[in-house]
């Protein structure tokens, strides 16, 4: 999903940092942007020299020291607690005070993340949505330390990125995944309970509600993987069974039917282009 | 050759025209449809289609493998509330329906411009059972003050490209409906998910009255 978060940011015109830990995930991030962006222009979205000045503003980096220079930092990596401290650590030690920090997540508490920062004013929930290089809503959440300087800040900083920001309290799922996490799982149980297939699902949810992409497409895109870890997450917190991850994902993901990223998940994939390239 | 429709009462998946089905079978719809089924079965060529509403199919023609029954399926436009229904077919089988019979069924209704998604014969179908623990959901959140309803409505359209967001959609199509479609599901199903969510149990206590 930083992907997409990264392709938001540089079509808005700024220098975007990408950094991640493996050079084979920012090879592929690179690979991922500029597919997605030959497709925007041969669609007329984008012209080709705001492709190319895109791609030009994001410069990958698998050296954390690398985003000494950024005012901005907006983590979007996978859900749990430990590992979002260990990086806001670390980046608390390398960013200038002035630096405000962002969380992408969409299960944990901003209040509690930000706890491990070393700047909780200057930290703040922007949750993007999937696919976020497509989808305008993002749900801001403050913690209870977050200064109004800093929610000001980060609320005009997610207008200039031409996003639709919109506030949300710092509860577990915020607004979008309370409701969206258990949905899947609701829909993964009819499937493991042989109601219908996930292609029928998909069908019948289009069809009857109008709803763009059937939970199964979704939840390819989101990925097995990610969704038991929002399941882990959502249900450590809330306690509430529709929460609790189907027994189906764990065998997905032992299988390595994760989703659109491997090729299979609930349905077939012929490659791992992101949604929209 | 077209289906033949047989309407018999009122019919939630047609309450104007039924658009002409390509096909050797027979739809029986309408809120007595149950009642010339087995009639129906014994002269049918490829399939029957009976209509359901909140039932199951094995209401009206047992669990067991018969024979007879077996080129019977159920089917059920969805159609929440008050509103229009929609273009969607679920089409209900037994383990032991004839595959046959359940194609032919699919071919008649996608023949008709409609779009068929086939399920298992369970209370709820599809779409009801994911909708409906939703809908209660955000009700029930909605009472504990998580956002206001336009903000949870922005927030699910902007957020997944919904047409229309909960709150206005259960506005607009009746909460009294969704009491009824709930409390079925939760009498045959026993999940409390299903239990209808106080501003339903209100808007169907004062529909009663």
């Amino acid at each position: 999903m930083g992907v997409g978060i990264a392709i938001v940011a540089a079509r808005a015109g700024f220098t975007v940092r990408v950094f991640d830990t493996s050079s084979e995930a920012l090879d592929r991030a690179h690979e991922q942007t500029a597919d997605f962006l030959k497709k925007s222009v041969a669609r007329g979205k984008l012209s080709p020299s705001d492709r190319d000045a895109t791609l030009a503003r994001l410069i990958g980096s698998t050296r954390i020291a690398d985003l000494a220079d950024c005012e901005f930092v907006i983590e979007a990596i996978y859900e749990n607690l430990t590992a979002k401290h260990d990086l806001f650590g670390q980046l608390d030690q390398v960013c200038p005070p002035e630096t405000i920090f962002a969380s992408n997540t969409s299960t944990i508490s901003i209040t509690e993340i930000a706890a491990g920062s070393g700047r909780a004013d200057r930290f703040v929930g922007m949750h993007f949505c999937l696919p976020a290089q497509l989808m305008r809503l993002v749900e801001m959440s403050p913690g209870l330390n977050t200064s109004d300087e800093t929610w000001r800040a980060a609320w005009a900083f997610c207008e200039a990125l031409g996003q639709k920001p919109v506030a949300t309290s710092d509860t577990p799922g915020f607004v979008l995944n309370y409701f969206l996490i258990p949905y899947h799982n609701d829909a993964i149980r009819l499937v493991e309970q042989g109601v219908a297939s996930p292609a029928d699902i998909d069908i019948a949810m289009k069809a009857a509600m109008g709803y763009p992409m059937g939970p199964f497409e979704l939840l390819d895109l989101v990925g097995a993987d990610t969704q038991k870890l929002l399941c882990d997450a959502m249900f450590g917190l809330t306690n509430e069974k529709r929460a609790a991850c189907p027994p189906l994902i764990r065998r997905m993901i032992a299988a390595g039917h994760l989703g659109k990223k491997s090729g299979r998940g609930f349905h077939h994939y012929d490659d791992s282009k992101m949604f929209g390239a | 050759m077209p289906v033949n429709v047989i309407i018999t009462g009122r019919s939630r998946s047609f309450p104007k025209d039924v658009p002409p089905m390509p096909g050797s079978g027979t739809v029986l719809a309408g809120t007595a449809a149950a009642d010339v089924i087995s009639g129906a079965a014994k002269a049918c060529l490829d399939f029957v289609a009976v209509e359901l509403n909140n039932e199951c199919l094995g209401d009206h023609i047992g669990l067991d493998a018969d024979p007879i029954a077996a080129r019977i399926v159920g089917f059920a436009r969805f159609r929440l509330g008050t509103a229009d229904p929609s273009n969607l077919i679920e089409l209900v089988s037994m383990d032991w329906t004839d595959e046959d019979a359940v194609a032919a069924a699919k071919a008649a209704f996608e023949g008709g411009g409609f779009v068929v998604a086939c399920c298992a014969d369970r209370p709820g179908r599809i779409v009801n059972r994911l909708i409906r623990p939703y809908f209660n959901a955000v009700l029930r959140r909605l009472d504990d003050g998580l956002a206001s309803a336009a903000d949870m409505d922005k927030t699910l359209m902007l957020g997944l490209g919904y047409p229309e967001g909960p709150n206005a959609l259960l506005a607009r199509t009746g909460l009294a409906d969704h009491h009824e479609v709930t409390a079925v599901l939760e009498g045959a199903l026993g999940d409390n998910d299903f239990t209808p969510a106080r501003r339903a149990q209100i808007a169907w206590q004062r529909a009663s009255k």
